[in-house]
């Protein structure tokens, strides 16, 4: 087996006495699309700063973001410069402000490309060629245009173009859909999951949309609360989840009930505070099946078979 | 007819934006047909649900209902009483409130919970002896803590923004409340708080819901009837559970199709639909949906479907209402 393209070890990040993230470990290999999926405040989009060695000025770092075999966030400011974009890329939840509002599609993408020692011509080209390639219609057009005169789909699309510019090792993808109608994120996710095959990297999808995990990814981490409580193939983890938390997420997906349902199933209670140590489980307040244990001890992490684990004292139980 | 409100042949035009010489000339903007033939009635104690993807006209159609915005042509009638004149729109303004999409947007930064929720009684210039107990009484109905009434609304979540924004909907016991996206930016395990608490509302109070979404998760469980907004005209309109089951039209098929299925064996390999909803300045001739349509036909691109009923209390907008194809039963495939 080989080593995996991306692999985070114990990633604690704080932002003064708020510790976002507690431990996170995660892995993906070349050609596999990984999700993290939770729920606002669980701490996802911090991991996404950190995969992309941009956390916020002022957090505390601990652990390693190892992206083929060098530690990401050990590297000097200038040298990460180099790795984003071109091994580490990002697409955003809202395209119309990753883009700048005055240039037009073309120059920025030609910009985006400026450590290729190429022509510029031949930039252009290449351009053009990869939003063609993510479905633009007349992508020479295109490029002459600005980002405010294309429509909320096609502008995804050319976000997703501009991440994949630089044939990255890593794209990572926060939330890609959640601005976007149903039609246009049916289509998003048919286009990832069509990049998937050609690009050569590895995909990490971050939501907090289980369909779109179900739809897209092979992998998933669960996230609650700054840790990752479950991991599993999506397959494990939407039909055999064995943590508490991850068992009330599915449970309240409307999606996942067929036919009116009367009353929709919630999670009493709230996210704790994430100031200060945490005893115990994080979700234990939450949890029908807390006992002692859950309140004093940090939950093990449980295997169930090779893919799935979960941190619970009660799951394998 | 005892219909709640009802919408008979409604159009709304809207000016197109001008520039600087239309706006200092008295010039006639030209305008441009946002919704039209619309017809919808909404029974006392019902839930409707009004599905559309954005500029397809969902929010000009609560704006118009509401007279925010100004209808072209058609009837609007509210209790029975036609809304043309100053006491009908009075009364309508006293019989219903709106919830905005935006729950911290539409609560006033510098107000406290407490002013916030019994704000509409003063505006409506009832008289209340203890505007302190009022607001309790109203936050108790949306299971909120009495202590909130001392908050402001930067203070609040989320879901507390959301019920804080029903206790104010509430506050003049409206019949009908008009939601404009509820459960957008709720996460999935307080959507539901928002839901049912809508839905006691309905059942107990009957209290007649509008409910504006694009998510049909979230429509498929609240609403008993149901309407697809395409281009600004509703393609079909029916029970909720009848056309969840069986879409009688081929956008109301896409779009259930489209949906994003959480359980990985159920993934879908093709494409539900292509293309984008077209411009409104660029209104397809014949059936507005033919250019993305799957099934659509020769006379599709040149004849506009009327409206026909297909089953009692159904309405679609199809030349092939009757071909369509029909999407996976997740009842039919769990038994499998």
């Amino acid at each position: 087996m080989t080593a995996p393209l991306l692999d985070v070890r114990g990633l604690s990040l704080s932002y003064g006495p708020v510790r976002a993230l507690r431990g996170v470990s995660i892995d993906a290999r070349a050609g596999e699309i990984i999700g993290i999926v939770g729920e606002s405040g669980c701490g996802k989009s911090t991991l996404a700063s950190a995969l992309i060695g941009l956390p916020a000025p002022g957090a505390t770092v601990a652990g390693e973001v190892r992206i083929a075999g060098e530690d990401f966030l050990a590297l000097p400011e200038a040298r990460r410069r180099e790795w984003r974009g071109a091994r580490v890329a990002m697409v955003f939840q809202d395209p119309m402000t990753s883009f700048n509002p005055v240039l037009t599609l073309g120059d920025q993408l030609v910009d985006f490309q400026h450590r290729s020692p190429v022509p510029r011509a031949e930039k252009r080209a290449r351009a053009a060629a990869i939003l063609a390639r993510v479905g633009l219609p007349d992508p020479d057009l295109a490029l002459r245009r600005h980002i405010h005169e294309l429509s909320g789909g096609m502008r995804q699309r050319a976000a997703i173009a501009a991440a994949l510019l630089m044939r990255p090792m890593l794209l990572v993808a926060d939330e890609p859909t959640t601005a976007l109608d149903v039609t246009m994120e049916a289509q998003i996710i048919h286009l990832l999951r069509e990049l998937r095959a050609e690009h050569q990297g590895a995909i990490v999808v971050i939501t907090h949309h289980l369909g779109v995990i179900g739809e897209l990814c092979d992998r998933v981490y669960v996230m609650y609360a700054g840790e990752v409580v479950e991991e599993g193939t999506v397959d494990e983890i939407y039909h055999s989840p064995r943590h508490p938390y991850t068992r009330a997420l599915i449970d309240c997906d409307p999606a996942h009930i067929d036919g009116p349902a009367g009353r929709l199933p919630t999670i009493p209670g709230r996210l704790p505070d994430l100031t200060g140590t945490l005893r115990g489980c994080a979700f234990q307040p939450r949890c029908p099946r807390a006992g002692p244990r859950c309140l004093a001890l940090a939950p093990p992490r449980v295997a169930f078979g090779p893919t799935q684990a979960a941190f619970c004292h009660e799951a394998g139980r | 007819m005892s219909d709640l409100y009802r919408i008979e042949g409604l159009r709304v035009d809207l000016p197109l934006p001008g520039d600087l010489l239309s706006a200092l000339l008295p010039i006639r903007r030209p305008r441009l047909t946002i919704l039209d033939q619309i017809d919808l009635a909404i029974a006392p104690g019902e839930t409707f649900g009004l599905v559309g993807e954005s500029g397809s006209g969902k929010t000009t159609l609560a704006r118009t209902m509401l007279g925010l915005a100004a209808p072209a042509a058609g009837r609007l009638v509210f209790r029975g009483a036609d809304l043309t004149g100053r006491a009908a729109w009075a009364g309508l303004r006293r019989g219903s409130a709106m919830m905005f999409q935006d729950p911290v947007g539409s609560l006033s930064p510098r107000m406290r919970v407490g002013a916030l929720v019994t704000e509409p009684l003063i505006i409506a210039g009832r008289p209340i002896a203890d505007r302190a107990a009022e607001a309790q009484r109203l936050l108790a109905r949306v299971g909120l803590p009495p202590g909130l009434a001392g908050r402001y609304p930067h203070e609040l979540s989320g879901g507390q923004a959301r019920r804080v924004c029903v206790a104010r909907a509430l506050a003049l016991d409206p019949a009908l409340i008009i939601a404009d996206e509820p459960t957008a930016g709720l996460d999935v395990s307080i959507q539901g708080e928002i839901l049912n608490l809508m839905a006691d509302l309905g059942r107990d109070q009957g209290v007649g819901f509008l409910v504006i979404t694009h998510n049909l998760a979230v429509i498929r469980h609240s609403a008993d009837r149901i309407g697809i907004l395409y281009l600004g005209r509703l393609v079909e309109t029916g029970p909720a559970a009848q056309v969840f089951a069986r879409p009688a039209h081929p956008y109301t098929a896409s779009l259930i199709a489209s949906e994003p299925n959480p359980d990985p064996r159920r993934r879908r390999a093709d494409l539900a639909i292509r293309g984008e909803i077209p411009s409104l300045l660029r209104r397809p001739a014949g059936c507005p949906f033919h250019t993305r349509c799957p099934i659509a036909v020769a006379k599709c691109r040149s004849i506009d479907p009327g409206p026909r009923a297909v089953a009692p209390g159904r309405m679609v907008r199809c030349h092939l209402a009757e071909d369509i194809p029909q999407p996976r039963n997740p009842a039919e495939e769990h038994s499998r």
